[in-house]
């Protein structure tokens, strides 16, 4: 298949597509957008419907109904329209429901809603934060099977610069293997026959009044468990002989590898780690090459947010420390002066130091 | 004679082989009659309208419901139709994603006042406007139930309720809100009725009107709305036996029943109150 | 005074009544009343006397869905019939 130059937002919306996703709702939002656009143009032709939501809210909504169809279905914004979503992100997951959202983020302040969740309750999402375009291509896709396959949903952060970067892409379809067939869908077929579906985030079985809200959530609790132990992904590089590791993710990733190459070949002993899953976060396999390295720095777009999660995996076996920062431009979308890469490889190289690096 | 001199008769099983059966003990459509809303509340009687409505329309195998969070909530249990549980307010967007993905189906919400005029007025007007092929039920009794019996966007003046206790007050709770117009005058409405199971006579028309509802539904007219006053007597904090007048004189003297859009016409509220007005008899008082 | 006819009788379930009162004004021809005595629930049910039409309105009006209704055969209205 050969390569098309396109913006990171149509990759995705081609990507959805190819995975067999049918059902889009969103409400315009800066650098979302035009993953909006990209659905609403391709959607129809596609056998596919694309809804302008009149808000978040009901975007969410939408998409949630479609996907109690056991059709693909996906929604959308930036952190701060999927602050108005959180609630339902919380019912769907609970109510085992698969769907991908997409977060084109302002920068990486979002980690926190992402991971820990903005809703209420006990209850986990799937995140995957891609470097770049032909990363994200292979990630949505992913994003639909995984959800698909844990009945949950999955999100998929991005930001302004994968949205609206142009790179050579090609939209290879993948198969990620068998899924079993949906027969926990709703289409009405069980109705009169005392069988019939009631998809819900309590566990309300028809038949029984109240609920048994224990017995529910070790089930559900024990199927996250499993999700973490199987689908946590890390990408690393040059770290087994390491003294300072640096750990990033998202398209900044794509500075700190920059840097980290540049200063490998000048002989520094720099490494490069990078969560794919930031739920699940890659714990074991970031301690494990982190294991030889005497520092961690973490590069993050925000007022330190993924470092939490970087501290838990090292757990005090050498220090942690942050050399990102808040910082975006005059609109706020996240296009800052951090994003220089010549001033990030000066932040490993003083951080490989042992120097301070204000953040 | 008086009633005690009346012979008490036997009703404890069906009667012998020379009488024929005209009404079943279980609405169709129900895994079993026993739920546990309150003693004289409406609610059961709309659902008991809405299952036979699916039955008119021999729609049970493909009719889906989108359901609110209310007292009815709980009617899941026993509901045997394909359903999917919404967040308050939310149904209609579900119900929305639910019908473009499955078109052939019948696909309705069930809310209350709280939950669709409250917190979900946005969603159900533009589920409305865009002419969604979709039913919106609403089970309207002037409170929220669930939590005890509070004001909602639709209590009417002078109506108590336990976070307005001395009665609702346009000064400083603002006037009540009429569903049923706000949809019936949106372009994208095929259908809109209100209707009260105060009385045998109301819960006939119920049924009528969901029946209808269904029917511009599946001719692909666009968004159809039903709106079922139905008695809450915990809520309003009166006895059982007085719910259906208070339902009759105090809710539907402001959300006055008949239907708001048929064929593209909107009747308003207070067109519908000056016809019962001018009606001689009000057929509902023969049932008292 | 001559016997009421029954044109038609209903089963109740009186164990699934919640005693609200609702079916007694709404039975056209007022032949249900409450009892005096309280089932498992703790609260009274209606009881039958003669003169039910069959009309059904019992049925519509009871949110717990205790009754049944049938019709006698026959165009002549009839006498109870012994069961």
């Amino acid at each position: 298949m050969s390569r098309r130059l396109m913006e990171g937002s149509e990759a995705i919306a081609e990507a959805a597509i190819a995975a067999g996703c049918r059902f889009f709702a969103g409400y315009p939002m800066t650098p979302f957008t035009e993953l909006l656009e990209n659905f609403a143009a391709k959607l129809p032709g596609e056998g596919g419907v694309c809804i302008n939501a009149e808000s978040e809210l009901e975007a969410v909504g939408m998409a949630w109904g479609a996907a109690a169809t056991g059709a693909r279905a996906a929604t959308g914004s930036t952190g701060q329209g999927l602050a108005l979503m959180q609630e339902s992100l919380s019912e769907l997951s609970r109510a085992e429901l698969p769907l991908v959202v997409f977060n084109m983020s302002r920068g990486q302040s979002d980690y926190y809603q992402a991971t820990r969740g903005g809703g209420h309750g006990d209850y986990r999402q799937l995140v995957l934060a891609p470097i770049d375009s032909a990363e994200a291509v292979e990630l949505t896709q992913l994003a639909f099977h995984l959800a698909d396959r844990w009945r949950n949903p999955v999100l998929l952060y991005g930001d302004y610069l994968l949205a609206h970067t142009a790179e050579a892409v090609a939209v290879e379809p993948r198969d990620f293997g068998e899924l079993s067939a949906k027969d926990w869908a709703v289409d009405g077929s069980l109705g009169g026959s005392g069988r019939s579906r009631n998809l819900n985030p309590l566990g309300m079985q028809k038949g029984s009044k109240g609920l048994d809200p224990e017995a529910f959530w070790r089930r559900l609790q024990a199927k996250w468990d499993e999700l973490a132990r199987e689908e946590a992904r890390l990408d690393h590089e040059f770290c087994e002989d390491a003294e300072l590791v640096v750990v990033a993710f998202g398209s900044l990733a794509r500075f700190a590898r920059f840097a980290v190459h540049e200063l490998r070949a000048e002989g520094m002993r720099v490494g490069f780690a990078r969560p794919i899953t930031l739920w699940p976060f890659p714990s074991e396999l970031l301690a494990q090459v982190t294991a030889s390295a005497q520092r961690v720095a973490v590069l993050e777009q925000n007022a330190g947010q993924m470092i939490d999660d970087v501290r838990l995996s090292i757990l005090g076996r050498v220090p942690v420390v942050p050399i990102g920062g808040i910082s975006s431009d005059e609109a706020g979308f996240g296009l800052g002066p951090l994003l220089d890469p010549e001033g990030i490889r000066s932040r490993v190289a003083a951080a490989h130091a042992g120097e301070e690096v204000a953040t | 004679m008086s009633k005690d001199e009346r012979r008490i008769l036997d009703t404890s099983a069906p009667p012998g082989a020379d009488a024929r059966r005209v009404g079943d003990m279980t609405p169709p459509l129900l895994l079993s009659e026993d739920h546990d809303l309150c003693p004289g509340c409406g609610e059961p009687l709309a659902l008991r309208c809405l299952c036979e409505a699916i039955v008119d329309r021999d729609a049970a195998q493909r009719a889906i419901g989108v359901i609110g969070i209310g007292c009815y909530t709980a009617l899941t249990s026993i509901l045997d139709v394909d359903l999917v549980q919404s967040l308050h307010g939310r149904a209609p967007s579900l119900a929305t994603g639910v019908k473009r993905m499955l078109p052939d189906a019948l696909v309705f919400t069930l809310q209350g006042d709280g939950d669709m005029v409250n917190e979900g007025l946005q969603e159900v007007i533009h589920t409305a406007a865009r002419g969604e092929a979709v039913t919106c039920v609403l089970l309207n009794n002037g409170v929220f139930g669930e939590t005890g019996g509070h004001m909602t966007a639709t209590s009417v003046l002078g109506q108590r309720t336990k976070n307005s206790i001395d009665g609702r007050d346009a000064g400083y709770h603002g006037h009540p809100i009429l569903i049923g117009d706000l949809i019936a005058q949106l372009g994208g409405t095929s259908y809109a009725a209100r209707t009260s199971v105060h009385g045998a006579a109301g819960v006939a028309q119920t049924r009528r009107a969901l029946r209808r509802a269904f029917e511009s539904q599946e001719k692909g007219d666009g968004f159809s709305f039903v709106e079922i006053l139905t008695m809450c007597p915990t809520g309003w904090f009166i006895p059982t036996a007085e719910g259906p007048g208070y339902l009759d004189q105090v809710l539907g003297s402001v959300h006055v029943t008949g239907e708001l859009k048929v064929d593209g016409r909107y009747v308003p509220t207070a067109e519908l109150a000056e016809r019962k007005q001018r009606e001689a008899i009000d057929p509902r008082d023969l049932t008292g | 005074m001559t016997r009421a006819v029954s044109r038609g009788t209903v089963e109740i379930e009186i164990e699934r009544c919640k005693g609200c009162d609702l079916c007694i004004p709404a039975c056209p021809p007022r032949v249900l009343h409450m009892s005096q005595e309280h089932n498992s629930l703790g609260v009274p049910f209606p009881l039958l006397t003669e003169g039910c039409t069959g009309c059904g309105a019992c049925l519509l009006v009871c949110p717990d869905f205790c009754f049944a209704v049938y019709q006698f055969e026959g165009s002549e209205a009839s006498p109870e019939s012994p069961r």
